[in-house]
């Protein structure tokens, strides 16, 4: 019964989603205003039936109702209930219905958020999103159905996969849709300028927050997925370059480029088409995204082939939107306007590079990426595009953009002059090369990538604190006041670049620094490492609430003092037989000890993989300093202020009909 | 087929000469850097998109040692990824080979960066060229500071 009410209430959804789809972007193209009205409603309902049906779904997931295809094959009656919760979105269909959800909430959201925004603008927003959803609440009914019913039913279900029954692995996909679908409102505020025809510093000024919001999440989601394949995986890489890893990245370098890119729409009155043309793109790399993951294409272009109903659904959607969104440009943004003029010297230029940095880099990780399909496809041979490749194209296209980084800040809108650049830069610049040449010296190895990777973090912590303290000295008061006085959106700029050389620094020591073995040892042997010295004592077994594990004890010591105990872990699933490896950490501020257990060799000796890994928390840590400046230029007052004022008219004008 | 044949014949080598043997014990930490420098690039044919540096298959074992044993008797990287490229294809690369196919794999890149600059350069002339005055109106940027509830006056904030 639960699950028909759920299935029953999707089909609502869908229908209220085509109502929103159609009758607001006609009432607002007309001047309907009952028309444009209906669009707030429609989407509060959408939300409501959506959450119901995603209720339903969890319902089933919790009451272990093996009699819905989709719980049998993703859960088990020995799961923890929190697992069985969060296996809701641990397969195809239920992680649909998770990003169905989230678009419905973002677009509730606008609902509630936008009483300053005049009303045709929130219909056509409202209405675009309502598009969207159209195509994906139709993706899931049609080739998704996650209430689909499995009749007679299971006697147990088949167990979520091992590799998810992790914290992280709950935490990282409602994070990563969070990302996604936050970037269809940049795009449906895109398409609504555009049919507007109303696209100038206010504009931006309704979109920046939206589309920093997304951003923030999307940071937080590919950082929660680095960390958990850091420790889940058991061999201690982070950054794997897989398919479905750019699939997120690629959205982000765009969303990057997009939020710089509003920043000077919003400044500057400059580079409005642009920017809306970054906000059709970062859409359509997140459905490009959803189509690589979602189709099969990337385990095999055959595979696809077999069972093409998904993917062909998905590539005619995302044909549909790219085609529609470009049609519309093209027609729509020569009314744009050019904006306020500016130098070849000055900040918008640098940001106008940066933004062709990130979007080569961007085409290059999709090349990379599709690449290997295009020419599997064609019979022209099975080629590997991994780390080495991206890595050899990355660093050329990024260490001028983390350059330019420094220098972005700094620089006078419309005109800046270079003496005075370097005038203001000099200090940062002397800092940043002296540290490239001592600290790899003082890390007991000096490389040319270490010292270019330090050379670019320092770079990008000097001018920061340069632009700061310029900034400072412009501002009347003491120091209190002075630091009172910036914007909250500034500190946010600060906070999130410093956070990019964060990050730098942690992949910077790791890749130069990290040290690993791979070693066979007897019970009581000890491995030496990086300073370290790893005993392994014994492997005991232990039982879970749905797996068996043998867990090894290691006694990690440093000039003999003790320093921490680990405890990996080799896990077998109860359901699913495949062996798992839980590594064991000790993390610290300057690096992570990392340890987990090969196979058994005889009866009392192991393989042993054995890392030391300096500075790795940075790179995650760098992400949440993103994150973090993110979160507080969203929060910026100009933002509340202006949406205060414009309430309190609205309501002044209200009350002036009313007397 | 061909490959098939391979992996049976290695995996019973494996196991022929015993787990034990499969892992040596590292001894010169030079020769143990160079494997892992090589096996970090190789692919590791069984695993999801694994290399085999960092794979723990037994496939993987077996080759990581076989990249050791090469390089013990004198190989260079270049003659080891030959090897290993004769027996498995390009597939096992995971730096794909510079060849007619890859050609535009290897530089896209350089060619997206130029045509990008280019197409900046462009649009910023022309750009120059017609734009002469401000394209807000008085009236629009009234319109607008209404909107926003502040001052028609209100500037930039100055440096930087």
């Amino acid at each position: 019964m639960i699950p028909e009410l759920g299935q029953f209430a999707l089909v609502l959804a869908l229908t209220l989603a085509l109502a929103l789809g159609t009758l607001p972007l006609i009432g607002a193209a007309k001047g309907n205003a009952q028309w444009m009205q209906l669009a707030r409603p429609a989407a509060q309902g959408q939300f409501v039936f959506v959450a119901i049906a995603y209720a339903c779904l969890t319902y089933s997931f919790i009451h272990n109702d093996f009699s819905v295809l989709y719980v049998a094959s993703n859960s088990n009656s020995a799961l923890p209930l929190a697992y069985r919760i969060a296996a809701v979105w641990g397969g195809h269909e239920g992680s649909l219905l998770l990003w169905v959800l989230m678009l419905a909430g973002w677009t509730f959201a606008v609902t509630v958020f936008s009483s300053h925004l005049p009303e045709d603008i929130v219909a056509r927003v409202l209405g675009v999103l309502g598009l969207v959803s159209i195509g994906f609440l139709s993706f899931m009914l049609f080739t998704s159905n996650p209430f689909d019913r499995l009749l007679p039913a299971a006697m147990d279900g088949r167990d979520l996969n091992p590799l998810l029954q992790d914290p992280g692995m709950v935490l990282h996909p409602p994070m990563l849709y969070m990302g996604y679908v936050g970037f269809s409102v940049a795009f449906a505020f895109a398409i609504a300028a555009l049919l507007s025809g109303r696209l100038d510093a206010t504009w931006a000024r309704w979109s920046r927050p939206w589309t920093t919001t997304a951003w923030v999440f999307l940071t937080i989601g590919i950082a929660l997925g680095s960390w958990w394949a850091y420790y889940e995986l058991g061999w201690g890489g982070w950054w794997f370059w897989d398919p479905v890893e750019n699939a997120s990245f690629m959205p982000w370098l765009m969303g990057t480029a997009l939020i710089h890119s509003l920043a000077v729409t919003e400044k500057r009155g400059s580079f409005k088409s642009w920017t809306i043309l970054l906000a059709i793109f970062t859409f359509a790399l997140t459905l490009l995204g959803a189509f690589l993951v979602r189709s099969g294409v990337l385990t095999s272009v055959h595979s696809f082939a077999t069972d093409p109903k998904r993917g062909i659904f998905i590539l005619i959607f995302l044909v549909l939107v790219i085609g529609g969104s470009l049609a519309l440009f093209a027609w729509r943004a020569q009314r744009v306007g050019l904006g306020g003029r500016f130098e070849v010297v000055s900040r918008e230029s640098l940001l106008l590079t940066n933004n062709v940095l990130l979007l080569v880099a961007t085409g290059s990780v999709l090349l990379g990426t599709l690449y290997p399909l295009f020419l599997d496809a064609l019979n022209l041979g099975k080629i590997s595009v991994g780390p080495p490749y991206f890595e050899t194209v990355f660093l050329p296209l990024m260490a001028p953009a983390l350059f330019l980084m420094g220098v972005g800040p700094v620089a006078r809108w419309k005109q800046a002059t270079l003496p005075e650049l370097a005038l203001r830069l000099k200090w940062a610049l002397g800092v940043a090369v002296v540290s490239a040449l001592v600290l790899p010296l003082v890390m007991g190895k000096w490389t040319p990538l270490a010292s270019l990777g330090l050379l670019l973090a320092v770079w990008i912590f000097a001018s920061s604190a340069a632009t700061l303290s310029a900034r400072l000295k412009q501002t009347p008061g003491a120091l209190g006041a002075k630091l009172r006085a910036q914007s909250l959106s500034y500190y946010g700029m600060l906070l999130a670049h410093v956070g990019i050389g964060v990050l730098v620094v942690g992949v910077t020591m790791v890749k130069t620094y990290e040290a690993e073995k791979d070693v066979k040892l007897a019970f009581g042997e000890s491995v030496a490492l990086g300073g370290y010295a790893f005993r392994f004592d014994a492997v005991n077994d232990v039982k879970g609430p749905n797996f068996a594990a043998q867990r090894g004890t290691i006694s990690v010591t440093r000039n003999g003092a003790p320093v921490s105990t680990l405890y990996p872990e080799k896990r077998v699933y109860n359901v699913q037989k495949n062996p798992m490896t839980e590594a064991a950490i000790d993390s610290g501020l300057t690096r992570d000890l990392y340890v987990s257990l090969g196979e058994a060799v005889g009866d009392n000796a192991w393989i042993v993989r054995v890392h030391v890994k300096p500075f790795v928390g940075w790179i995650w840590a760098g992400c949440v300093l993103m994150a973090l400046g993110g979160l507080l230029a969203v929060f910026d007052k100009r933002y509340r202020v202006a949406a205060r004022v414009a309430r309190e008219r609205a309501q002044t004008a209200v009350a002036g009909v009313a007397s | 087929m061909k490959i098939r044949k391979h992996w049976i014949l290695l995996i019973f080598l494996f196991y022929a000469w015993g787990a034990a043997q499969a892992v040596h014990a590292a001894q010169d930490a030079a020769l143990e850097r160079r494997v892992q420098q090589l096996s970090a690039e190789l692919r590791c044919l069984v695993c999801q998109n694994q290399s085999l540096a960092d794979s723990n298959a037994d496939l993987a074992l077996d080759l990581k040692n076989q990249v050791r044993e090469q390089i013990e008797q004198g190989a260079s990287d270049r003659q080891v990824i030959a090897f290993m490229t004769e027996r498995y294809g390009d597939f096992v690369l995971y730096r794909p080979p510079l060849k007619a196919t890859t050609l535009l794999l290897w530089f896209g890149p350089v060619l997206l960066f130029a045509g990008g600059l280019i197409a900046l350069f462009m649009r910023l002339r022309r750009r120059a060229q017609t734009l002469a005055a401000p394209v807000l109106s008085a009236e629009e940027r009234a319109r607008a500071a209404a909107l926003l509830g502040e001052p028609a006056t209100r500037r930039e904030p100055k440096l930087p």
